[in-house]
């Protein structure tokens, strides 16, 4: 039975059948099986079942999207009891609404142009049939979260997509920095993860009865019932989760360091969906974060914060993919930023634009990386003349991101910036800066990467045999047809994802899917389109004068920054701080020693002077035990005589 | 009936075994494999042919055993919903116990007759409801332990192997105690299904000191900080299948033991003593895992882990929930398959590369790819990885404690990030990294039982972590008597 939510927004409810829902999540999921049970020796198969199974998805996730545009964002829900543990009640279900609907269509169309591109890039790789297993899992993970009609439910894939990026980030586990960065990525997002299990306890305990619905959820958190602070925990514990998983400060570090993955891991997990998935979250709860204007100004200086330091990192990396790592990590910021300006539609807007133009940059940093075996940017150079494709398409999207009109990038980030200075002119500020400095950073590495004389790449290393590298560095190309197709599909959305403002479609579909309608209207606003295209124009100027002119030199503009320019070298030090001082000196050699110690010489020293009293004594003993069966009987008789005394005494007759 | 035929099949292995001529010798892990299957098969009957909704306990045999004046013990076995589950679970693992020793060469006929009594002995402590019986189950367990970790350890085996022993007796002492001061007291008796209705009263000692009597004997076995010593040195040194059946099942008499025996029967005072269990529940949680963390030998890091997810079970019991108490027992069959698993795929990996030392291993993933898919995914079980086994268990304990003792769960909610810590931090330095030419020679090469064995725990993870409602309908009926009594005194 189909269970309603009246208090929609929309008035029609999604005449969807229930089974293309699971059909959507499932149909990944037997690709692994497929490839896990019999396709791990046969590559190109392993490639082709991942691209089928997450092709249906994608056919079914568009049917699910004009199925809910139909029904003017309609909510629907279909749940199913899964365990009872005396008053806990677990349910699994779906929900399809405006934002599942529209998270669907990003996570499998990026999905499928990944795959399509990884049968290229992955191609020779001894791991290919597990990469492809593991990207089907990953999918399968994210479709659930997105279409989960519960907390608990959300939880589990939640783990289940960190699960997928632990494996993919560590794919070539022989890297020594590939484990370590799967291991950091885990542990740093589970330290957030603790916020949303604690949300969980909290929303058992004293939310709406028991019971962990996100439509029920909401209505609680809007009806005035709940005390303001258990809304404020709430909130926060949720923000809490979504700050690990979107590597927001303080609990960024992990993305960066997330590169070692394969590069089609990167632009699908770490660029376009599970590290929006944080962004999903807090949208998927705005009423509660609605309910909390605490909550929400730490919403938006959180993402505030995260995106200005990102983006001052993004300004000195030499790497390519580094560079698009921070410049993701910023990015995440301003929809934190978004959402907590109430701009609920405008993040989700620029979360799914987002996706489409950074999932572009990191194919393209694929594609160099393909022809020149490396990402340092100071290895590259000139590549224009021999990737033409990449090179266009890479441009596109660095367009898109530095929010220049009339492409995707420009409609979304303005949309923010008009939310953010309607709430609060220090944020809008922020968001400004971070747009000059979003600019400056991409060209830099546009002009550095595909301007002036090519630097020669990476030489290929003979005595590595995990490097499935093929070609020639010093003679860099186009790669093949298979990745150069998703490049050129996905500059179609980089470049006009953002027609859907216009009509006001997107705004009621995502709208659609709360209990009820947004405050804020918000409006085209000419001064503030113009002043952040002044600004991107004027960051990409910028790039242009140092890198491609060299009007000034880089380092005298670095020096001219002083210590600033350390700490962003440094990365503001966070690492060292985490790594070096907190976890190695603090934890491992401070605390946990002492407890070891502790263990091992008052805990079970104890236990071992015991032992060595009872020794000593049953030696000066012994002399009792002097084989003379009459002193046995007699101790025997006097035992005997103690129980029986015992008990009677316990018990008289 | 059918629970003394359960117990049988085990023993009546045993018995064939020893009557093999020494020529035969290598036909004794066919007898052990047989009447593992056959004990596995008849309490897997057991367990589908149980009916939850019955009240008290099923199967139940009842015959005078020793009669003289207010001293009556009786042969008294049953089961109900919170033994039952653990019964298949000690079934499994035998069977998992017997399979993984096939590559032993010495002295088989002793070895895997031990083995068998051993697991009689188990079955007989999750049966028995006379609480002498009970207790002569319970220490009977130590004989063929001390044999197996003495004879077939490595290590300072004999060190540990007493150690062990005079841990538990010692635990056993106050145990007994209790037992006679119970049992003697106004409305006391020795049948565990009375002891289980009546409420005690009049006892030589206080009640609650007849409790925490109890508890220690129990405490010892979980364990309990600080009484856990033992078993790091226990698993660091025993064979990998009494490793298997020590973490998997042994463990779980303890808290058993403390759900029938301490909750059951003095429920003001389980109330009275809730906090503290909690609160050493959840101690036993990070204390446990901070220490795992600085762990160098494999195995003995597993141990530790074993205190930090015991302390779940404390934890859940301590609540005195239905939900809490739920989760407590799912959280033992969930570590005793999860670490089972972890147990069987380090001892593969320790009879290829014949060291635990994690320092020494490294880049393993190359040499041994599927040894390591086995090791990756008992770690994720063991970390609490939704739709395995461990996650249903720990989400269901959380839940249940946390509506009773916030702050005791949101402390040993941190369990969750260092689980992942040690684990993950350990995968990286034995599996992960470049190859190391040490181990160029180790193959990944299995026999067909190593093969059974990772897959059927595998599997029997992927059901509790994907099929909860099969164990908790299981013990809902069970767990709400025991809810009961307490429910009886609070209010």
């Amino acid at each position: 039975m189909p269970f309603l939510l009246a208090e929609s927004a929309a008035t029609s409810v999604p005449t969807i059948d229930e089974w293309v829902l699971w059909a959507i999540i499932a149909s990944p999921l037997i690709g692994w099986g497929l490839i896990v049970a019999y396709l791990r020796k046969i590559p190109v198969v392993a490639g082709g079942v991942a691209i089928a199974t997450i092709g249906v998805s994608l056919a079914l996730s568009f049917f699910a999207l004009f199925n809910v545009i139909d029904a003017d964002g309609g909510i629907l829900v279909h749940t199913h009891e899964w365990f009872t543990a005396g008053s806990l009640s677990v349910n699994i279900g779906v929900r399809i609404d405006g934002l599942t609907a529209v998270m669907l269509v990003v996570v499998t169309s990026v999905a499928f142009l990944v795959q399509l591109y990884s049968t290229g890039y992955m191609h020779g790789d001894t791991g290919y049939g597990r990469y492809f297993a593991h990207m089907c899992l990953f999918v399968f993970s994210m479709l659930g979260l997105v279409l989960a009609d519960n907390l608990f439910m959300i939880f589990i894939f939640w783990e289940l997509v960190g699960l997928c990026s632990y494996l993919l980030i560590g794919f070539w586990f022989h890297r020594p920095a590939a484990a370590a960065a799967a291991k950091k990525a885990f542990i740093t997002t589970r330290i957030g993860d603790l916020g949303l299990l604690a949300a969980l306890l909290l929303i058992w305990t004293r939310g709406p009865g028991g019971s962990f619905d996100v439509g029920l959820i909401q209505e609680w958190a809007t009806s005035g019932e709940p005390e303001g602070w258990i809304i404020t925990l709430f909130a926060l514990g949720i923000f809490a989760g979504a700050v690990g998983k979107s590597a927001q400060f303080p609990l960024h570090v992990w993305l960066p360091d997330a590169m070692e993955g394969p590069t089609p891991v990167s632009a699908l997990i770490h660029a376009a969906t599970m590290v929006a998935a944080g962004v999903y979250l807090v949208a998927r709860f705005f009423p509660v974060f609605e309910a909390s204007h605490d909550a929400m100004t730490v919403v938006a200086w959180i993402g505030a914060a995260t995106s200005l330091i990102a983006a001052t990192i993004a300004i000195v990396q030499t790497d390519f993919k580094r560079v698009m790592a921070y410049s993701t990590v910023s990015q995440l910021g301003l929809m934190m930023l978004s959402l907590g300006a109430f701009g609920y539609v405008a993040a989700i807007f620029h979360l799914f634009t987002h996706a489409f133009f950074k999932a572009l940059l990191f194919l393209t940093a694929g594609s160099v990386n393909h022809a020149t075996n490396t990402y340092d940017m100071r290895l590259m150079g000139g590549l224009r003349k021999y990737m033409p494709i990449t090179f266009a398409t890479c441009v596109i999207g660095s367009l898109s991101l530095a929010g220049i009109f009339p492409l995707a990038g420009f409609w979304s980030k303005d949309e923010i910036l008009l939310d953010a200075f309607r709430e609060n002119p220090g944020l809008w500020f922020v968001a400004q800066l971070v747009s000059l400095l979003t600019a400056f950073y991409i060209f830099r590495a546009i002009f550095l990467t595909f301007f002036g004389e090519y630097r020669g790449g990476q030489p290929v290393d003979p005595h590595d045999h995990d490097s499935h590298f093929e070609g020639d560095p010093a003679h860099p190309h186009e790669p093949p047809w298979s990745m150069r197709a998703p490049l050129l599909i996905l500059a179609v959305p980089a470049i006009a994802a953002g027609a859907f403002v216009i009509n006001h479609s997107f705004r009621d579909l995502i709208e659609g899917a709360l209990p009820h309608a947004l405050e804020h209207e918000s409006s085209f606003e000419w001064s503030i389109a113009i002043s952040s295209t002044v600004l991107g124009v004027l960051g990409i100027g910028l790039a242009w004068a140092i890198y491609q002119k060299h009007w000034l030199s880089s380092r005298s503009f670095a020096m001219g920054f002083g210590p600033l320019t350390a700490l962003f070298e440094q990365k503001w030090y966070f690492d060292k701080l985490y790594e070096d001082f907190l976890v190695k000196r603090v934890l491992q050699s401070g605390w946990n020693r002492l407890l070891e110690l502790n263990d091992k010489y008052v805990v079970d020293g104890v236990v071992n002077g015991v032992g060595t009293v009872a020794r000593v004594t049953s030696d000066r003993m012994r002399v009792i035990q002097n084989g003379q069966p009459q002193a046995y009987g007699l101790g025997f008789a006097a035992g005997i005589l103690v129980v029986v005394v015992a008990v009677f005494a316990a018990n008289p007759l | 009936m059918e629970l003394t035929i359960l117990l049988l099949i085990p023993v009546a292995g045993a018995v064939l075994i020893g009557l093999l001529p020494e020529r035969a010798e290598q036909n004794a892990r066919w007898i052990a494999l047989l009447s593992a299957v056959a004990a596995l098969a008849f309490s897997l009957f057991l367990f589908f042919d149980f009916d939850s909704a019955t009240p008290g306990y099923s199967y139940v045999v009842k015959e005078r055993w020793v009669d003289i004046s207010s001293f009556n013990l009786h042969y008294h076995l049953g089961v109900d919903g919170i033994s039952l589950p653990l019964i298949v679970l000690t079934t499994c693992l035998t069977l998992a116990s017997v399979l993984i020793s096939f590559s032993v060469t010495k002295r088989q006929r002793l070895y895997y007759a031990l083995l068998l009594v051993l697991a009689a002995s188990v079955l007989g402590v999750f049966m028995a409801l006379d609480f002498m019986l009970f207790f002569m189950f319970w220490e009977l367990e130590l004989i063929p332990m001390f044999l197996l970790i003495s004879i077939w350890g490595s290590g300072r085996k004999e060190y540990s192997a007493m150690k062990f022993v005079l841990y538990t007796i010692a635990g056993s002492a106050f145990m007994l105690v209790a037992i006679l001061m119970l049992a003697f007291a106004d409305g006391g008796s020795f049948d565990l299904v009375e002891l289980g209705e009546s409420n005690v009263s009049g006892a030589l000692l206080p009640l609650g000191w007849v409790f925490a009597f109890l508890f220690v004997g129990f405490a010892v076995k979980l364990p309990v900080f600080p009484l856990h010593t033992w078993l790091p040195d226990a698993h660091s040194d025993a064979p990998t299948a009494v490793s298997v059946m020590l973490a998997g099942v042994l463990l779980k008499m303890g808290g058993y033991g403390i759900i029938r025996m301490c909750v059951t029967i003095m429920p003001e005072q389980a109330e009275d003593f809730g906090i503290w269990m909690a609160g050493l529940g959840a101690f036993s949680i990070l204390y446990g895992a901070f220490v795992t963390l600085r762990q160098t030998d494999f195995k003995r890091l597993i141990a530790y882990s074993s205190v930090s997810h015991m302390g779940i079970v404390l934890l859940g019991i301590g609540a005195l929930g239905k939900t809490s108490i739920m989760g407590a027992n799912y959280q033992m069959l969930a570590h005793g398959v999860v670490t089972g698993m972890l147990f069987v795929m380090i001892g593969l990996m320790y009879d290829r590369t014949h060291t635990r030392e994690i320092a020494k291993l490294g880049g393993l993933g190359r040499q041994m790819p599927l040894i390591t898919t086995g090791l990756v995914f008992a770690g994720f079980a063991s970390l609490g990885l939704p739709a395995l086994a461990g996650f249903i268990a720990e989400i269901t304990v959380f839940l249940g404690a946390f509506e009773k003792f916030e702050w005791a769960v949101l402390a040993s909610i941190f369990g969750v990030v260092l689980s992942a810590g040690y684990i993950l931090w350990t995968l990286q330095r034995v599996v992960f990294g470049p190859v190391k030419h040490d181990w160029d020679g180790v193959t990944d090469q299995h026999q067909w039982w190593e093969h059974t064995v990772a897959g059927g725990m595998a599997v029997l993870i992927l059901i509790l972590g994907l099929y909860p409602a099969l164990m908790m309908d299981t013990m809902s009926g069970s767990v709400d008597q025991v809810i009961a009594r307490v429910e009886e005194v609070q209010s």
